[in-house]
């Protein structure tokens, strides 16, 4: 260490005991502290209220006129005269450990579980660091989850980053606890833990997460990080990087394969909104600030496998789409960031189809690799590919059938609609407990292919034809 | 450090910008340190004794009073032999040796030489008198980059002058001299690299019409909407579409001799397949591993946004300097959008004024020096190369008329839309065969009239006209269903179909077909127009198109794009012969 940078890290840590008492302006969130030492950028600040309570937050701008700085407890009840204000002189850090699962922290990481605060056995920096691109593995181990149309054509990979894009009111909960409680490498018994981050999200949601995993017995394997509606609105933008700086140190020093279900993505975003809107931030579309990409990538790109280390990340995260907008910003930019997007549409919710999982829209941009012979079975990359290409066109011969009437369709069409219905109500649909295995799941598809001639089987080679399509 | 230039200090730090004061001589666009920790920067403004910098790192912790550090010249590549197979950040930092030293992550403020120091290459010097008069661009002398690629040592273009001496014939590191030379400055000694400022396009003599194709393997780009060797295209596509897939799918089989690869602000598990699958696959041209001619510049979504910002100038220049040697060199740049989104961010941070959708008014201008710096090109000593630069945009909710897509399509000779609809069905490359086109048309089908046939030009656009019609036929359709149409009608719906299963739809994991060569794609038109010619005759003399459908030859042209392979166009000849014979046969019955 340089001489230059020795005595900079002594001076901080002087400088770190140091107390301002008055902020000079309060405005949402945010405070304003003029004249103080010089403070680094993304610094810690603590700061304590009337009350005497301590609250934390962020260095957000820094000068040497004035310091701009995000509580995330929210500021009310602070007043501008006696609010004393330290600046740690280091970033926001989580002391991590195993011990951490089977308990329940608030978004900074504090347990509100009643129980001790655990002892960490090491303290990161909850901001994490960009993974070097060279040392990630590409991932490529197939989790059958036991849901048909994720297994045979929206295959979940181990490290994968892969959204539920929903609605308001759709079973999207139900759908991830599912994946939670049935998703398994087969073959491998290797030791697991679920990350839980609830932003924003109602009491009950919360609450019907923890009996889920109370139900299957697991949740001494899982950590929650509850950000609950009635909690300030500026704690959402903490609680995903705390929780995920757990799952960095359960994947990367425990050897565990940890998968995260964030929900509600929306709600995150909402908050980042606010937050730039307060500091007057020029907008981009819908108000959202126009980093809401890379600060949606710094969540997401934490996720995945790397070279020499056992342990994975794999995120599941929930967002609802407003007004079941596809196109709207927050689910557009997700998509451009993750591996895929698992779709739900109201339609078929509606026509009592569980999960209601759009065919068409939904992706697994990592499913190429680990599927088919010797991962799951040679067939299955075809058969989903022809599943698409048949489905795609049941679309087209409902909206044919709906202006000229099923009875003027061809022969042709009319096995595409039969094949349709099959495809949605018995390949699609199945029960919440229902589990499938890959074999199952694909010889459901096989059963939905012979609806078809095999001439109009594009996709499929002659060998798959004769062995699974039969005569 | 002794002998630092300190140029200022931080007045505030305000994300990846930072505004310094006290600066006395600090150059515009000068490299800079920042901090204690040496964070790399640039300054991008000058204004009294203010100056605002853009940091290429993360400045968390980054404090008012440091200070900051002049390099006395420009953000600049290092060009010279090593370039090939590594991989880089957005400024040129070799992202294999920062894991050597930070492990699994990025660490702030490592300064690592983008060329390996230690690495000798062997130079053979080509046959030069001393006395004799070098411009800049000239060749010194040859070093084997890698097995299929061969270095030529450049004089660096800013440089002119008398060569004094060059050294003989052996191994040196890129920081050995290997000549000299008296220009007008004095004495200079020249190395294996030199050094280029990233922002700047590298000079040639002339500009050369683009008349050769780039030939990528994919069906629908090469005879439908063909590329020039030097031009540029826009690939737009909504998230899934399958930009980044068409992009792999080209870095992989075109025929160009370099190819480098720009992940700007994506995935990085993106970057981590092209590292895992590129060495693996061979190049059907030469024999050798891919990675033998790939370069990657990787600065992914979590990455510093303002090194985005660079990586797109970054890949540019490294292919500016392979032109140079005369090379054919092919730029993926995945995707221009988070490029400009990064612009985006750093223009809100300096609190200029926006233009549309939060975008700087300087936008269009920075599309268009991008862009304009692909060309074939002529250079100094006479060599011909050219830089093409394929870039994605990734227009949000997949709505072409935003900022980005409009202004890019200003600038590029060449458009290839991706089409939801189509990627929802899983077809393929899912360029849209209505919204492409491709202005290089004109230019290139000489070539192709000689590589594939006189007819080339005809077939295309009688290919072309089919898909246009069948446009309109399936408008009829949707309102009363196929079945009002004429047999005549029914059936450029159904020879379209066929065109698209049989032709567009390429499978970029299938062993035969993820490449089709130029002279299996002529082929492969001619098999679907001769079904289009022979059967529209047959239909014209009575026969059904129900019976026509029946024939069982259909089923092998429709297979023909997996089953046969490049080097054995016979079998589409005799594909062609059993689907005349067919058309015989029946028509003798019935007709």
């Amino acid at each position: 260490m340089s001489d230059a940078k020795k005595i900079n890290n002594a001076q901080k840590m002087l400088l770190s005991g140091r107390e301002y008492v008055g902020i000079h302006r309060i405005d949402g969130p945010l405070i304003f502290i003029r004249d103080t030492h010089p403070i680094g950028y993304r610094e810690l600040v603590e700061c304590v209220g009337p009350d005497g309570d301590t609250r934390m937050g962020m260095v957000l701008d820094t000068s040497h006129d004035i310091v701009v700085a995000q509580i995330f407890e929210g500021t009310s009840g602070l007043t501008m005269p006696d609010t004393k204000v330290r600046f740690r002189g280091k970033p926001l850090t989580l002391g991590v450990s195993k011990k951490m699962l089977g308990r329940v922290f608030n978004g900074m990481g504090q347990p509100i579980d009643g129980g001790p605060a655990p002892v960490g056995e090491l303290e990161l920096d909850i901001n994490g660091k960009p993974i070097n691109p060279t040392s990630r593995e590409y991932p490529r181990d197939f989790i059958q989850t036991g849901i048909s149309v994720i297994d045979g054509m929206n295959t979940l990979i181990r490290g994968q980053k892969l959204p539920i894009f929903s609605g308001n009111g759709l079973p999207h909960n139900e759908l991830a606890s599912q994946i939670a409680r049935q998703a398994k490498i087969r073959g491998t018994s290797s030791e697991f833990a679920v990350v839980f981050v609830a932003m924003g999200v109602k009491h009950d949601v919360a609450q019907f997460f923890i009996h889920a995993f109370e139900e299957t017995g697991v949740l001494e394997n899982v950590a929650l990080f509850l950000s609950l509606a009635d909690d300030p609105s500026i704690e959402r933008l903490i609680t995903p990087r705390t929780a995920l700086t757990l799952a960095e140190h359960l994947a990367f020093s425990h050897d565990m394969h940890v998968l995260v279900i964030m929900t509600d993505i929306a709600n995150y975003c909402e908050s980042l909104r606010e937050i730039s809107t307060i500091r007057g931030e020029i907008p981009s579309r819908k108000g959202y600030p126009g980093y809401l990409y890379s600060d949606l990538a710094e969540l997401y790109e934490r996720s995945g496998m790397l070279k020499g280390f056992k342990g994975t990340i794999t995120q599941l995260p929930i967002l609802t789409m407003p007004n079941d907008d596809i196109s709207h910003p927050i689910p557009d930019l997700t998509g451009y960031i993750t591996e895929g997007q698992i779709v739900f549409e109201r339609e078929m919710y509606g026509r009592n189809i569980y999960p209601p999982i759009a065919g068409l829209p939904s992706l697994s941009r990592l499913m190429k690799d680990g599927i088919g012979d010797g991962m799951t079975r040679e067939d299955h990359p075809h058969l989903a590919s022809q599943l698409f290409a048949a489905y795609s066109y049941v679309k087209d011969v409902r909206n044919l059938a709906s202006v000229i009437g099923e009875e003027e369709l061809t022969p042709l069409d009319h096995q595409y609609l039969e094949f349709g219905e099959y495809f949605e109500r018995k390949f699609v649909s199945q029960k919440q407990n229902e589990e499938r295995t890959i074999e199952q799941t694909l010889d459901l598809g096989w059963e939905a292919v012979k609806k078809l001639p095999p001439e109009e089987l594009h996709r499929i080679t002659e060998e798959e034809l004769q062995k699974y399509y039969g005569q | 450090m002794k002998g630092e230039r300190i140029i200022g200090q931080v007045r505030r730090v305000n994300g990846p910008v930072i505004i310094a004061h006290g600066i006395t001589d600090a150059l515009m666009l000068e490299l800079v340190r920042v901090g204690e920790v040496r964070l790399v920067g640039e300054v991008i403004k000058l204004e009294g004794q203010n100056a605002v910098i853009q940091v290429y790192e993360d400045t968390t912790g980054l404090t008012p009073g440091e200070n900051i550090y002049g390099s006395g010249m420009p953000l600049s590549v290092e060009l010279g032999p090593g370039l090939i197979g590594t991989i880089y950040d957005g400024i040129q930092r070799p992202l294999e040796e920062i894991r050597e030293i930070s492990n699994q992550f990025i660490e702030r403020g490592v300064v690592l030489p983008a060329l390996n120091r230690e690495r000798k290459w062997h130079f053979v010097p080509l046959a030069l008198e001393s006395g004799s008069y070098l411009d800049g661009g000239a060749v010194l002398g040859t070093v084997q980059e890698t097995e299929g690629i061969i270095h030529k040592i450049l004089v660096p273009p800013f440089v002119t002058g008398k060569l004094i001496s060059i050294e003989p014939e052996g191994d040196y590191t890129v920081t050995e001299a290997v000549a000299v030379v008296e220009s007008e400055a004095g004495r200079q000694d020249l190395f294996l690299m030199h050094k280029w400022p990233i922002r700047k396009p590298r000079p040639a003599v002339r500009r050369l019409l683009p008349t050769t194709p780039l030939i990528t393997g994919q069906r629908v780009i090469d005879t439908l909407f063909p590329i020039a060797k030097g031009g540029t295209v826009a690939i737009p596509g909504g998230f899934g579409t399958g930009k980044t897939m068409t992009q792999h799918a080209i870095a992989k089989w075109c025929d160009a001799e370099i190819i480098v690869y720009i992940g700007c602000g994506e995935r990085g598990n993106e970057m981590t397949d092209v590292l895992t699958e590129f060495p693996k696959l061979i190049d059907p041209r030469t024999g050798r591993s891919l990675m033998e001619r790939t370069l990657l510049i990787a600065n992914t979504s979590n990455m510093p946004v303002s090194a985005r910002e660079a990586s797109i100038y970054t890949g540019v220049s490294l292919a500016e300097y392979y032109r140079d040697q005369g090379y054919h060199v092919a730029v993926m740049a995945d995707s221009t959008s988070r490029w400009a989104e990064a612009l985006r961010e750093l223009s809100g941070r300096m609190e200029e004024m926006p233009a549309e959708e939060g975008f700087p008014a300087y936008l269009p201008t920075r599309i268009a020096e991008f862009y304009e710096r692909a060309g074939f090109m002529e250079g100094v000593a006479g060599s011909k190369g050219s830089v093409t630069i394929i870039g994605a945009v990734s227009p949000p909710g997949g709505d072409f008329s935003e900022p980005v897509t409009q202004h890019t399509k200003r600038f590029v000779r060449c458009f290839w839309g991706l089409d939801r609809q189509l990627a929802n069905a899983r077809h393929y490359p899912a360029i849209s065969w209505l919204e492409s086109y491709s202005e290089y048309l004109d230019s290139i089908t000489p070539w192709w009239e000689e590589m594939g046939g006189a007819n080339w030009a005809t077939n295309r656009a009688q290919i072309m006209e089919l898909l246009q019609k069948e446009v309109r036929l399936q408008q009829v359709v949707k309102l009363v269903g196929p079945d009002a149409l004429p047999d005549s009608q029914r059936f450029i719906l159904e020879v379209c179909n066929m065109f698209k299963n049989a032709f567009l739809q390429q499978n970029a994991f299938d062993k035969i077909d993820r490449y089709s060569t130029v002279e299996k794609q002529v082929k492969m038109l001619e098999v679907i127009l001769t079904y289009w010619q022979r059967g529209a005759d047959a239909i014209r003399r009575g026969i059904t198109l129900v019976k026509l459908k029946r024939m069982k030859v259909l089923q092998d042209i429709v297979k023909m794009k997996f089953t046969v392979d490049n080097d054995d166009l016979g079998a589409l000849d005799k594909l062609i012969l059993r689907l005349e014979r067919s058309i015989d046969q029946m028509e003798s019955i019935y007709v």
